[in-house]
């Protein structure tokens, strides 16, 4: 089951929005397939991504994967204790194991993202 | 019901004692690990008498460039440090102790004479400074290689000298480069990438300056038409495609990908690592790639694996001649060899590696390829395909392939219902198999494949040894069901036991240190 309150994107992104700023991460099923996490690599603050394009790289046992921004904005912060502990995105990937906080540019961008049920089709028909 | 030997039992009845279970052995670690050369050192131990340099030999060394402390190095007797090598090399496994199906890799057997012609002294003692003149055989034998790939291949013109395949790729690619630039057409920076390619290849259009344009592959595991026409265009400088692909498939649309790029303007690079499949059937420069390498160590027999060594030979089409590395090889009018001298061909790419590539792998290659001659070759590549069939076959007795259509050198097979019935995933069964006797085969590649194997045979293993390697694995499967714990713990009679490879890769620790008040030379 994944969280009902957040929106999805088909490369395995999730985003919870609050006040014009979207945390993004990986969902539990990317980081399932992914295997153990051994390195993240993220934009610093400040920096702009935009919505489909990669943003970042995650690096685990098994492969090297890019990381696509769901939303176009300014990141605001990246979560520095992936550095150290890139572990998190397996073990608690909608919750300490977040991976970047953006100002949303654009909140249209929001209603192009998949919900719950729609993402948990997509991973149902992988 | 008759009983079958378990490796454990095997392994046990193979021990000479009792297995040591002292709290020295870290965790992780099996009964055999041997202790480092540096924990076998005793203060003042040695193995023979240097002579000392004169004394006033240090005085001739300026105060800046000498050492304060010395050197940190163990102190052993002669004996010792030969068993220890001889004990670690013991621990090794090679495809002179077993099958070694490490798909994408062709780890075939290498025949001794090639290792013989590569020690020849005229060869292996050569200075790389010699003069053209006292280096004619070592340069009529690449000058004669050269030759050979090209009709390998159906290419025009071959360099030698990059060290790897992956340089081979950066080579041909930096050609690719040239040949538009020359031709003034710079609006070129994609590089279309199947995503079944190997990782160098993203990697290589990376480092050259392009953006890679992954195509994502269709239902039967070739290349998706639509959606790589979709990506051709006046941005496309090259497509770099693998074939056979890594699925272990022949691509079968080839004539129509290469017909499109040449249309829409840019060239056809073909990775060359599974030549193994192809040889004297298809011929690269004959379907219309512009480019391609060898991995020469490969499919032409130098020892390889854990890094090296390798060579990375390009071939090309005349078109892009102009741009081969320098120096290349010339055989003059008189029937003698030289090297190009600087500036002499001014369109080359430059250099890409010392004086003129990795010579000894370059040897093996020539002696394997006159020793087979062409129709040798052929039935090289024929028995590898065949072997590998018949491998895919009786490994889908227990396993899924999916792509259960005729492969070429190597097939994939997948471990996904198995999970999904037991829990037990591709890795379990790869240590498993370490158990059973047998090297795994390459695991999670490609990656578009769930739990998938790469699985390569090669020519020079016999149906026993095939039939054996897919009994192991349908006995893992039966285990997997029956006693899944054994397969989860798996190895349990190699050397070490599962290493946490997230941690080793978190936290890399490359370099041994002392336990903390040991007795040791190596002070920190």
């Amino acid at each position: 089951m994944v969280p009902t309150d957040l929106r999805y994107t088909k490369e395995h992104e999730w985003v919870r929005v609050q006040d014009g700023v979207a945390t993004v991460g990986i969902t539990d099923h990317a980081a399932e397939q992914l295997g153990d996490i051994v390195f993240v690599e993220l934009p610093g603050a400040g920096s702009s991504v935009s919505a489909g394009k990669t943003f970042g790289v995650v690096e685990s046992v098994k492969a090297v994967s890019d990381l696509f921004a769901p939303v176009s904005g300014e990141v605001a912060e990246a979560n520095a204790e992936l550095d150290g502990k890139p572990e998190l995105v397996n073990s608690d990937p909608y919750g300490t194991g977040w991976m970047i906080k953006v100002v949303v540019a654009d909140v249209a961008e929001l209603d192009r993202l998949l919900d719950a049920a729609a993402y948990e089709a997509l991973v149902a028909a992988e | 019901m008759t009983e079958r030997v378990t490796p454990e039992a095997a392994a046990a009845a193979a021990q000479a004692g009792p297995v040591p279970t002292g709290a020295a052995i870290p965790p992780g670690a099996g009964p055999a690990l041997q202790p480092t050369i540096f924990e076998l050192s005793r203060p003042g131990r040695g193995g023979g008498k240097v002579a000392h340099p004169p004394k006033d030999a240090l005085d001739r060394i300026p105060a800046g460039m000498r050492r304060t402390a010395p050197p940190a190095l163990p102190e052993l007797d002669e004996p010792t440090v030969a068993r220890h090598y001889v004990n670690l090399s013991h621990l090794n496994y090679s495809i002179e102790t077993g099958f070694y199906p490490l798909g994408s890799c062709t780890m075939k057997y290498n025949p001794k004479v090639d290792e013989w012609a590569a020690r020849l002294n005229g060869f292996a003692a050569l200075h790389p400074f010699a003069p053209d003149e006292n280096a004619q055989g070592t340069l009529q034998l690449l000058w004669e290689l050269e030759r050979a790939l090209a009709e390998i291949s159906g290419m025009e013109a071959v360099t030698l000298q990059p060290a790897a395949g992956a340089q081979g790729e950066l080579t041909g690619i930096l050609m690719v480069r040239a040949y538009h630039r020359a031709r003034g057409d710079t609006d070129r920076t994609e590089v279309l990438v199947p995503d079944t390619a190997h990782g160098t290849n993203p990697a290589t259009a990376s480092m050259a300056g392009f953006t890679t344009v992954s195509i994502p592959s269709a239902p039967d595991g070739g290349v998706d038409l639509e959606a790589f026409r979709a990506a051709l265009g006046p941005r496309t400088a090259a497509i770099m495609i693998t074939n056979p692909s890594t699925y272990g498939l022949f691509e079968r649309r080839i004539a129509d990908l290469i017909e499109m790029v040449h249309v829409a303007g840019a060239l056809a690079y073909m990775d060359g690592a599974n030549l193994n499949a192809i040889m004297g059937r298809f011929r690269p420069g004959d379907a219309g790639f512009d480019v391609m390498h060898f991995n020469v160590h490969k499919t032409f027999s130098t020892p390889h694996g854990g890094g090296g060594p390798g060579a990375g030979p390009v071939g090309v089409r005349g078109a892009l001649a102009p741009y081969l590395p320098v120096p290349r090889v010339l055989r003059e009018p008189d029937g003698t060899f030289r090297l190009e001298r600087a500036g002499e061909r001014p369109r080359s790419v430059g250099r890409v590696r010392s004086f003129v590539g990795n010579v000894g792998v370059l040897v093996r290659a020539y002696a394997y390829i006159l020793a087979h001659g062409g129709r040798g070759l052929a039935e090289v590549s024929e028995d590898a395909v065949l072997a590998a069939n018949y491998l895919r076959k009786r490994v889908g007795e227990s396993f899924e392939i999916p792509f259960d259509r005729v492969c070429m050198h190597e097939f994939v097979a997948s471990a996904a219902g198995l999970k999904r019935e037991t829990g037990i995933r591709t890795l379990d069964v790869a240590k498993r198999l370490i158990d059973h006797g047998f090297h795994p085969p390459t695991i999670y590649f490609p990656l578009t494949i769930e739990e998938g194997m790469l699985i390569e045979p090669t020519e020079t293993e016999s149906v026993e040894t095939l039939d054996a390697f897919a009994d192991a694995l349908a006995a893992i499967a039966r285990e997997a069901r029956e006693t899944p714990d054994l397969v989860r713990s798996a190895p349990r009679t190699a050397p070490v036991r599962r290493l946490d490879e997230a941690a080793a890769a978190r936290q890399p620790n490359l370099r041994w240190r002392p336990a903390a008040g040991a007795e040791t030379p190596c002070p920190d």
